[in-house]
């Protein structure tokens, strides 16, 4: 019973991870129609910044801070060179033109800090586990990151529903050109709220720092499933991503947990059940989303009806 | 690409001096391996050979995303299904290990492209019957986790050496000609590239190509005629899949090597770059851009370890100043001449 | 052409200082992989192999070298692109530096094939190491399995009973765990297959917890390793499950990444920085004054690599042309490793011995890879028999 009770947490804490890259994503999409494949490119620049200057200072509190800057910066920047020109074009050129960011991000990356993996130490205070229920104890570090997850999600449903900037937003995304004549600097706008989108990014790579390993090519790693979490809850809804990252989190890790198990009792073949498990589950989540996909095209909350 | 008008060249040339053209490229094309060896760069055949095959599979996919206006992301996936038919075969025939029960193995050319065109047909039908239920950006996404689930899957293949990839130890036989040769190889490789490229240019003045250019311009007009839109899209879905796995298949056989590197997204944006860089809806386009893309990646890696700092960001310059890729800008260059 | 890769500049001006009298350099061609998270494998096996060639005088075996660099970014198809610009257009006979078994399954047949020498100063994959092992073809790093032999070795000398393997689901993981269980001989408490996109272990750790194995082997090269070691060990699992891995899941590099979470774990390898003999003494100091870090073992391949080559040019005066004398010097292996013992077993992979390491904090605080003892001696490898030289 602990054990199912563990593996249903280490999905729940994988789906909020997913939500943290998603968001961003999902996010920018929403509002500019933009899709930005270097979403990963910002989340391994928010993992480098922080892992530098956590080298540098040996304070995680300096450092997430840091991470959430340079990926925001970074981001601005983006928009303002490139991805501004890109809002009137369709989606190939958007695909395209940041598929050369993530060659560039990936490159300038390995110059400035090199080809080795860096390290990030897990701050103390978020160190060792807490036992939850009897004969269970969870790791500190996992639980933060459901809380920080959760944490964003409110303060995003908070920006969007309830703030001035949240009403400029919805109106921006439904007219743009209304909004501009109603005297609203959309382009500013739309590079702040880049900067929000990159900056979401960058706090996944934050906390994904000191538990992944921080190195070139991290933000490729996870980009496809990031891209089926938003498939699944609809692309351009900050609630769907939600809803999508926890059921991709919490079905990819049961299916890696109970697969084996179930497959080794039909076969006779130990080994060859574990191979086939395995290949299954890794594509689980993509079934996943065809099947979602068949049913509901759109995904499962759409953002506009 | 919605915008129509991104054919700015094909006024201004009269069909005649069109033709004139493109019979000098063609010429130019034949006699490469002499020029190259007279050069002292031999190694430039097996680099055409690859740039003539990248231009089958990237003209393939521009008949889905150029015409078609069906954005893609995963036409790796045919590629590599393509190649892995020629490995497979290939192995069975070697080993002499009966393949579905059935001793199938072989390594006859004749019979292997036709058959990787078979089965990556197939592939596309089936996945691109679910994936064309969607449509923009879920499209994009959703081709891009099929192709990657084909690629994983690849991977855990283990009785086709998994992530190691397959040994095409020798390239396939054809009558009367020796394919182990790299310029009788490139020759073969020209010839399926002309072949396609006229059967390309035949489909996309058809009845069908037209409507399919309607669907692409207003799939809502086109259905309120009373076109089946779904079975158009689903049709061109499925001949650029084919093309695709002929282009896998050569490849297949010029590397002599299969893997599931084949496979990967990268891949599938290298074929996107190519047809853009290129022009999107142009016929020849998509070899401009495989020559160009491969020549440059080439020459940047050979020039310096960090070529991709160079290589992304003139990516990004060319797709944000040169709308309608460079035959647009070639078109406009020699419109501004006149 | 324009300058290409990292031509070796001592080589370079010594060629061009006295033209009359030089003789002209042999031209080594290294394809390596230096993008992506796999790049620092290929950069110290190119960074130990200029070494070597510097520290001759920008000669090896007292003939003038050129090394070409190129980088394949773990492509197959680049790979061969390159191998044929190299043999054809550059007329290079010898060739190096591939670091990942997939890129030499693809490259090595083309270079065999077209008379060429190739050796290995990384992968090292069972298809080349059996029947079709070649005269022409020299491992000088290891064949695959036998890292994971010694893993299984180590485990089995330390007395463990009872283990849990774990390794990605693609060829190199099965293969990896086939040689483990090959030396381990114990109980097998589970096995899982992870995915080469996996990033979160979490479930992998529930599983080993409920099955609580002796010793816990795992197989994840790279940024995966880092991963799986930093979740094992706040899972708490580090205290309760010793870990026994091979050298590719732990080197100095992954070390330094890892941090307090490798404590303790224990590590086979053919080859450590703290060896104590005269060669890699000299090694190991070198490197570290000419690029300010401390070497992995791929540097020390790559090292080793440039000697045994050194040793044949010496002994065929500096020709490559006559390939089936150079091949026949190159199998003497008549050179001082940095690892100790070193020959060529019969298929030319090596036969050497392993030892046991383990994390430990050294003197100054830092953790670091401790040689305990040796695992195995004179070891070559299972395929040795079915090579017919």
């Amino acid at each position: 019973m602990p054990l199912l009770i563990e593996q249903a947490l280490n999905g729940v804490q994988l789906g909020f991870m997913l939500f943290l890259l998603a968001a961003g994503l999902t996010l920018i999409f929403g509002i500019m129609g933009v899709i930005n494949l270097a979403q990963g490119s910002l989340y391994m620049i928010g993992a480098y910044a922080t892992a530098a200057v956590a080298a540098k200072t040996g304070s995680f509190l300096l450092a997430a801070p840091a991470g959430l800057a340079a990926a925001a910066l970074a981001g601005m920047s983006m928009e303002y060179l490139v991805v501004r020109r890109l809002y009137a074009r369709d989606h190939l050129d958007q695909v395209l033109a940041t598929f050369g960011l993530i060659l560039f991000f990936n490159q300038l990356t390995t110059i400035l800090f090199g080809r080795q993996p860096l390290f990030v130490e897990i701050p103390p205070f978020l160190n060792g586990s807490v036992p939850i229920v009897e004969g269970l104890r969870y790791p500190v570090y996992r639980l933060a990151i459901i809380a920080v997850g959760l944490a964003t999600a409110i303060a995003l449903y908070v920006l969007i529903a309830r703030t001035r900037l949240g009403m400029l937003i919805r109106a921006g995304a439904t007219n743009r050109d209304m909004v501009r004549a109603l005297g609203v600097d959309i382009r500013l706008l739309y590079t702040v709220l880049f900067g929000v989108g990159a900056m979401l990014a960058g706090l996944a790579g934050v906390m994904a720092g000191p538990i992944l390993s921080v190195q070139v090519g991290m933000g490729e790693q996870v980009l496809i499933l990031t891209f089926v979490v938003v498939v699944i809850g609809g692309v351009g809804s900050i609630r769907g991503a939600f809803v999508g990252a926890l059921v991709v989190g919490v079905v990819d890790t049961l299916l890696r947990a109970v697969l084996p198990g179930l497959l080794r009792q039909l076969m006779s073949s130990g080994s060859e059940a574990d191979a086939l498990a395995s290949g299954l589950s890794a594509m689980g989540v993509y079934m996943l989303m065809a099947i979602v996909l068949l049913i509901r095209p759109k995904g499962l909350l759409p953002a506009h009806g | 690409m919605a915008d129509p008008s991104n054919k700015p060249a094909r006024p201004l040339l009269s069909s005649v001096r069109r033709r004139l053209l493109v019979a000098l490229l063609l010429v130019g094309l034949v006699v490469l391996p002499y020029l190259a060896s007279l050069a002292g760069q031999p190694a430039l055949v097996s680099l055409a050979t690859r740039i003539v095959i990248l231009a089958i599979a990237a003209a393939s996919l521009n008949l889905a995303l150029g015409y078609g206006g069906l954005i893609s992301f995963g036409h790796a996936a045919w590629y590599g299904v393509g190649a892995y038919v020629v490995g497979v075969l290939y192995r069975h025939f070697v080993t002499g290990d009966l393949l579905f029960g059935l001793p199938l193995g072989t390594d006859q050319l004749l019979i292997t492209l036709p058959a990787a065109i078979l089965v990556s047909g197939l592939f596309a039908a089936g996945f691109g019957a679910l994936s064309l239920r969607t449509s923009g950006v879920q499209f994009i996404m959703i081709t891009l986790a099929f192709a990657q689930m084909i690629f994983f899957f690849f991977v855990a293949l283990k009785a086709y050496g998994g992530d190691d990839g397959l040994i095409v130890r020798r390239r396939n036989a054809l009558p009367f000609v020796d394919t182990r040769d790299s310029a009788t190889f490139y020759w073969v490789s020209l010839f399926f590239a002309v072949a396609w490229f006229a059967f390309m240019g035949r489909v996309v003045r058809s009845r069908f190509g037209k409507v399919l250019a309607g669907v692409r311009q207003s799939e809502r007009r086109m259905a309120a005629i009373g076109v089946p839109t779904y079975r158009y899209k689903l049709a061109a879905f499925v001949i650029s899949g084919m093309g695709a796995g002929l282009a896998g298949a050569l490849m297949a056989n010029h590397a002599r090597f299969v893997s599931p590197d084949m496979l990967h997204w990268t891949q599938s944006g290298e074929f996107m770059i190519m047809v853009i860089l290129g022009g999107a809806g142009t016929l020849l386009g998509p070899a401009l851009g495989a020559a160009v893309l491969i020549g440059l990646e080439t020459q940047l890696a050979a020039w310096t370890e960090h070529w991709q700092v160079i290589l992304g960001p003139l990516l990004v310059l060319m797709i944000l100043f040169t709308r309608g890729g460079l035959s647009g800008l070639l078109g406009l260059l020699r419109g501004g001449g006149r | 052409m324009s300058l290409k890769g990292s031509i070796s500049a001592a080589a370079l001006a010594l060629f061009m200082a006295s033209p009359a009298f030089a003789q002209a350099p042999v031209k080594i061609g290294m394809i390596t992989t230096l993008s992506g998270p796999g790049g620092y494998l290929g950069q110290d096996v190119r960074d130990a192999f200029n070494l070597a060639v510097e520290l001759e005088g920008g000669k090896l075996g007292g003939a003038p070298v050129q090394v070409i660099v190129e980088d394949d970014a773990l492509k197959p198809g680049q790979g061969k692109e390159i191998a044929e610009r190299f043999m054809k257009t550059e007329k290079i006979k010898l060739l190096t530096g591939i670091i990942f078994s997939n890129v030499a399954g693809a490259v090595v047949p083309d270079i065999l094939d077209n008379d060429g020498v190739y050796v290995s100063p990384n992968a090292g994959p069972s298809n080349f190491a059996g029947k079709e092992c070649h005269k022409n073809y020299f491992v000088v790093s290891w064949q695959n399995d036998t890292l994971h032999e010694s893993a299984g070795q180590n485990a089995r000398n330390l007395g463990y009973k009872k283990a849990f393997v774990l390794a990605p689901n693609y060829q190199a993981g099965k293969d990896a765990i086939a040689g483990f269980k090959r030396m381990f001989k114990g109980d097998v408490a589970g096995e899982i297959y992870t995915r080469l996109d996996q990033t979160d272990f979490a479930a992998e750790m529930a599983q080993i917890r409920a099955a609580n194995p002796d010793v816990v082997f795992q197989f994840h090269p790279g940024g995966l390793g880092i991963a799986f070691m930093r979740q094992y060990a706040q899972a708490g699992l580090l205290e309760k499950t010793p870990m026994v891995v091979a050298s590719p899941s732990l080197d100095s590099v992954i070390l330094k990444a890892v941090g307090d979470a490798a404590a303790g774990v224990n590590v086979s390898s053919h080859w450590n920085s703290d060896f104590d003999n005269a060669a890699n003494k000299k090694f190991v100091a070198e490197f570290q004054k000419k690029y300010n870090r401390l070497p992995t073992y791929y540097a020390s391949q790559g090292y080793d690599t440039a000697l045994s080559i050194a040793a044949a040019l010496k002994a065929t005066g500096g020709k490559v042309d006559d390939v089936a004398a150079f091949s026949k010097a190159m199998a003497k292996a008549d050179f001082q490793s940095v690892r100790g013992n070193f020959k060529f077993g019969p298929n030319q992979h090596p036969v050497h011995d392993w030892f046991a390491l383990k994390v430990e904090k050294g003197a100054d605080g830092q953790l670091a890879l401790v040689t305990k003892g040796k695992v195995l001696e004179n070891h070559g490898d299972f395929y040795a028999k079915d090579c017919k030289l």
